[in-house]
């Protein structure tokens, strides 16, 4: 499943959730805010996604599945 | 009891347990929580002053309303739950960071994140290693036998805080008993003149910091050089951040080394487990926190009706979480008493959840890593020095842990 992300960064927090259940696709940048890894930004396919949008503790990221 | 006549739905059926309690095991809630565990997402408890307030104990409804800004921490708010007599002290004056709300909670946790990110946590595991394998070196030199709590849990995150914020270890003795009055009272005035110590010694320590021509490589270093002389913040919310992380920093871990330790003795086959698949670490130490939830009774008050699992939680009502049934929901987890590191879901709220989430949680869980992987490694003989049921805990209306935890090896 191809899948699209949008991290809200005037709500994250900086808890890095994302970045442990999901380290392929997420990181904090130099303010500690989640961003994805370069080469992210097209959509991913990584279904540990999901799991980090649930682990965000302020709903800061959606996912949408990509319909063809 | 008048506030429960207007309520419909299962919540209205029981009588109020009192909270907090005592827990009979120190890694399970208290067994008088049991009528709690019923599947019902929050029920009303009674306070030692007679009050009540609710108590939420499922773990989608804590989710949500963790999350839900009609619900605050400030605790200078009418209505906001007291539930021991030495949370009365000070109530008046602002906690920074878990006592306010957004947006002045953003503003001082967005000076802190770059500090406790999962890299930056993850770039201080070899020192963190090193600060661990110094004490237990100390400390088998001096075996076999120790009391654990002092020798090894405390320091090692006494250690790192103190490393990490810059604050001189040699104030150890002095911070810590310090923590432990704050923490524990017993009375509002014990935890009142803990507090002000605690203010005077780090409101001093910044003082100094702010008089050095270059700055020293600490959090409070930093804070003092860029976000004080800089104007958005005030000495007073500074003084009360170091507090906070200083306490905060170093009293949980501490209580997780001792209490987790001591659970994974009690339950030899997983340690078996753990020792044949050092891999499974992080898993342990997830599971961990989830098991021992050692910060019970997490504390909000409504700011407006709240609509949530068929009740009304009005405006001014006191919320309170037990994070240790939360963390045993049946919704959630299969056979959720038992030690298991083989769970699929890791949403236990060990560490909160919401905007106040635990900043030091990616740090806490890399020395957690450490401390229990190197002493279980170094020591494959470790066990308990005295009978487990005789080993005194912390009671039930403050951080749980170990008050000491004999070992040998």
């Amino acid at each position: 499943m191809h899948m699209d992300i949008d991290i809200d960064q005037d709500v994250c927090i900086g808890a890095g959730q994302c970045a442990l259940a999901a380290p392929g696709v997420f990181t904090q940048d130099d303010d500690g805010y989640s961003t994805l890894l370069p080469g992210r930004e097209n959509g991913v396919t990584d279904p540990m996604v999901r799991e980090a949008a649930r682990a965000c503790p302020v709903s800061a990221i959606t996912v949408r599945e990509r319909t063809a | 009891m008048t506030e429960l006549t207007d309520i419909t739905g299962p919540a209205a059926e029981a009588e109020p347990v009192a909270f907090p309690q005592d827990r009979t095991c120190p890694y399970h809630p208290p067994t008088g929580y049991d009528p709690l565990r019923d599947g019902r997402p929050l029920s009303r408890v009674t306070l030692y002053d007679g009050r009540e307030a609710w108590l939420v104990t499922g773990q989608a409804t804590a989710r949500a309303l963790l999350a839900d800004p009609r619900l605050s921490t400030d605790r200078r708010r009418d209505g906001f739950p007291v539930p021991t007599p030495r949370f009365e002290a000070g109530r008046d004056r602002k906690v920074a960071l878990l006592g306010v709300d957004d947006p002045e909670h953003h503003r001082q946790r967005r000076m802190l994140i770059p500090s406790f990110t999962l890299k930056r946590a993850t770039a201080l595991r070899p020192w963190i290693q090193r600060i661990v394998d110094e004490l237990l070196d100390a400390m088998i030199e001096r075996g076999p036998g120790a009391e654990l709590v002092s020798a090894f849990a405390l320091p090692v995150p006494s250690m790192v805080i103190c490393g990490l914020l810059g604050v001189p270890y040699a104030d150890h003795e002095f911070f810590e008993e310090q923590s432990r009055r704050l923490l524990r009272g017993p009375t509002s005035a014990d935890t009142l003149d803990a507090r002000d110590r605690l203010e005077r010694f780090l409101g001093d320590l910044i003082d100094a910091k702010a008089k050095e021509a270059e700055p020293g490589d600490g959090i409070l270093d930093d804070l003092v050089h860029h976000r004080l002389r800089e104007g958005e913040l005030d000495r007073g919310d500074l003084v009360s951040l170091a507090v906070i992380l200083l306490v905060a920093g170093h009293e949980t871990t501490a209580n997780m080394i001792s209490l987790g330790t001591y659970t994974l003795l009690q339950h030899p086959d997983r340690l078996a487990e753990l020792r044949a698949d050092p891999a499974l670490l992080p898993a342990v130490v997830e599971e961990l926190m989830r098991m021992l939830s050692i910060a019970e009774g997490l504390q909000r008050v409504a700011l407006e009706d709240v609509e949530i699992a068929g009740t009304t939680i009005r405006a001014g009502d006191g919320v309170l979480f037990s994070t240790s049934v939360i963390n045993r929901d049946t919704a959630v987890y299969d056979d959720p008493d038992a030690l298991d590191f083989h769970r699929a879901d890791r949403h236990h709220v060990a560490f909160g959840f919401g905007i106040h989430q635990c900043l030091g949680q990616n740090l806490a869980r890399a020395e957690l890593e450490i401390a229990l992987g190197s002493l279980f490694t170094r020591l494959p003989g470790l066990r308990l020095a005295a009978p487990a049921e005789e080993i005194p805990f912390k009671p039930g209306d403050t951080i749980q842990g170990m008050l000491e935890l004999p070992v040998t090896w």
